[in-house]
């Protein structure tokens, strides 16, 4: 068996780069220092694997040859006055600027999986400016971590533990004994809920708990790291946190704001915001104003919620507020391994980090016009190649319409809801696993994906089919080198 | 209504998007257990969930993650995408997380992911 150390994990932005992969005969057989996420994708990668060519033949999928896809594909490409080409976050940056070329070479819409999920993070970043810093420095340096309408426990596992609450910086100690307490705590709280619902009825139970379930503000002493976490749920994070912030949902940019104000001085004239009482708030923004070093992660629960972008701005405003008194960083908590990157490559290749319309003969950018859901919507583009991505699972329902209505190609390592509507399926290997390239972590901190085991016989990576279909679309345009 | 991520749907969301795994995973309503009492439901009864879009039979399992009644979270996924609006109100993003739903119990089956597509988007063959 063979040890490949320091393999960087291609699940989330976290890009965790300490992965220990055993390997013997082409097969992973453990994965160490992973997060659930990263282990279940190393060690389940190859089930419900796609491994043959798919066209559609009178309303079938049927097996065919892989020259036969991508003439199909390029068929497509080339044939269609505005096609779409999306997603591109699931894979290398060097397979993304190939897709580049393919659709200034079309003609068509390029974009990624960001306009579903930090696009609004990427308008407000572009008009107020971004306050940022790598993870390195937070794991070294910051007291105060706030997550905002973001969930690490379940979307970044190892988030907490690599780079913040847990991590044992040089200038900051891990807090875990007093998270260990807390849960130890609360395990004992449930227990003593479930003893309570068996011997009372369950009336009297609900009330035990809520009693007992009454947010406190326990906090460390100021020399240590505190972690407070702001949603509308009481997620696992809000469970590690030191303090939890319920918000109403789609009322942040009501709580940001008041934080601004509080932290210019200023009274609020209520008693609550969004359900916050403002005692609450006025707590959190001397936590804010006193820290060292802060850093504010946001997460979908801005940028999908009511004022979208607007809320991004305003919690951008409030750290550039911040750091008249103290250091106050801000960074979204990215999804995808690659979206970074996505937005980094299309950013060097055409001045956009995503929704860039080709179709002038000049790169345009305008999310709302430009945007995949919204050329889709309005039924714009007559052809869609969909690449490291699935659509049909998360985008809404009109829009997947006009999706699967169109001829649609797929490249894919596994099925997927879109490839099973697609008319031309291309399975690629496991970037990061069964091939290299490169990735950016949310940083913006550039990575080595290593190629562990080989792929399946004659699949190739995503970089080399869009290679093979640029080749193809430039010979049925005279333009072949 | 809010959307969002769960450990079990990420660990499925990749590679196994066609499995019962993942069909578990994001068919899983979780709700305030007093709303639940309200709408006479148990663990692992079905709900349909309405939107001006359209409809989708899930099921419901009370949470205490759940503070405020009227919430429900239910993971991103082909099911609750069925129903969520298009309009991205000049953003690109269309609203999936905090918008009005109804909520009723239903005996009608959570649909398998093929029937889900045929039903939501026609059957390609």
């Amino acid at each position: 068996m063979q040890t490949i150390y320091g393999v960087v994990c291609p699940f989330c932005g976290c890009c965790c780069d300490d992965i220990e992969i055993i390997v013997e005969d082409n097969q992973i057989y453990d994965v160490r220092n992973a997060c659930s996420l990263g282990a279940s994708k190393f060690m389940e990668y190859h089930r419900n694997r796609n491994t043959r060519p798919l066209i559609r033949r009178d309303g079938k999928l049927v097996e065919t040859s892989l020259d036969e896809a991508i003439e199909r594909a390029a068929d497509i490409l080339a044939g269609a006055s505005y096609p779409l080409l999306y997603g591109w976050s699931n894979t290398s940056c060097e397979a993304v600027r190939v897709g580049l070329e393919i659709a200034e070479e079309v003609g068509g819409i390029i974009d990624n999986t960001t306009t579903v999920c930090h696009g609004p993070s990427i308008l407000a970043i572009q008009e107020v400016g971004l306050p940022a810093c790598t993870l390195g420095q937070i794991r070294h340096r910051a007291d105060l971590i706030i997550y905002w309408g973001s969930n690490p426990w379940s979307a970044h596992p190892r988030h907490i533990e690599r780079y913040t609450a847990l991590a044992e910086g040089r200038f900051q100690r891990a807090a875990w004994k007093r998270y260990l307490s807390k849960l130890i705590l609360e395990t004992a709280r449930k227990k003593r809920y479930r003893a309570a619902s068996l011997a009372f009825k369950s009336e009297v139970a609900e009330r035990l708990l809520k009693e007992e379930e009454e947010e406190r503000w326990f906090l460390p002493p100021p020399e240590e790291r505190k972690l407070v976490v702001v949603d509308v749920r009481k997620t696992r994070s809000a469970d590690l946190a030191d303090i939890f912030i319920k918000v109403r949902p789609n009322e942040d940019y009501e709580v940001l704001q008041a934080l601004r104000a509080l932290i210019r001085d200023e009274d609020l004239d209520v008693d609550e915001v969004a359900g916050v009482p403002v005692e609450d708030l006025e707590k959190l923004a001397d936590l804010m104003v006193n820290a060292r070093f802060g850093i504010l992660f946001f997460g979908l629960g801005l940028t999908m919620s009511e004022g979208r972008s607007r809320n991004i701005e305003a919690a951008i405003k409030l750290t550039r507020d911040l750091n008249k008194y103290t250091k106050f960083l801000i960074m979204p908590m990215r999804g995808h391994f690659n979206v970074t990157g996505a937005n980094v490559v299309f950013t060097w290749q055409t001045g956009y980090p995503y929704a860039v319309d080709f179709s002038h003969g000049y790169p345009r950018y305008n999310p709302g016009e430009t945007s995949a859901v919204d050329v889709l919507y309005r039924g714009d583009v007559d052809a869609t190649l969909v690449i490291a991505s699935d659509p049909v699972s998360s985008f809404p329902r009109k829009a997947v319409e006009n999706l699967v209505r169109r001829p649609l190609i797929v490249i894919d390592p596994c099925l997927s809801s879109t490839a099973l509507m697609a008319d031309v399926v291309i399975p690629s290997a496991f970037v990061g696993i069964e091939a290299e390239g490169t990735t950016y972590r949310m940083d913006h901190v550039p990575l080595p994906l290593k190629k562990v085991v080989e792929p399946p016989p004659g699949v190739l990576p995503d970089e080399e089919i869009l290679r093979r279909i640029l080749h193809r679309v430039r010979e049925r345009k005279g333009k072949a080198s | 209504m809010i959307t969002g991520r769960s450990i079990e749907q990420g660990c499925t969301k990749e590679h196994a998007k066609i499995t019962d795994k993942y069909m578990a995973s994001v068919t899983l309503c979780e709700m305030h257990p007093e709303d639940m009492k309200r709408l006479n439901l148990k663990d692992g009864d079905n709900i349909k969930i309405m939107t001006d879009v359209g409809s989708v039979v899930v099921k419901v399992r009370r949470s205490r993650r759940i503070r405020d009644q009227g919430i429900i979270f239910i993971p991103f996924g082909p099911w609750v995408n069925a129903i969520l609006p298009s309009e991205t109100g000049g953003t690109g993003m269309p609203p999936l997380k905090g918008f009005r739903v109804r909520v009723e119990p239903t005996s009608e089956p959570v649909l398998s992911l093929k029937d889900l597509i045929v039903k939501s988007y026609g059957d390609k063959g």
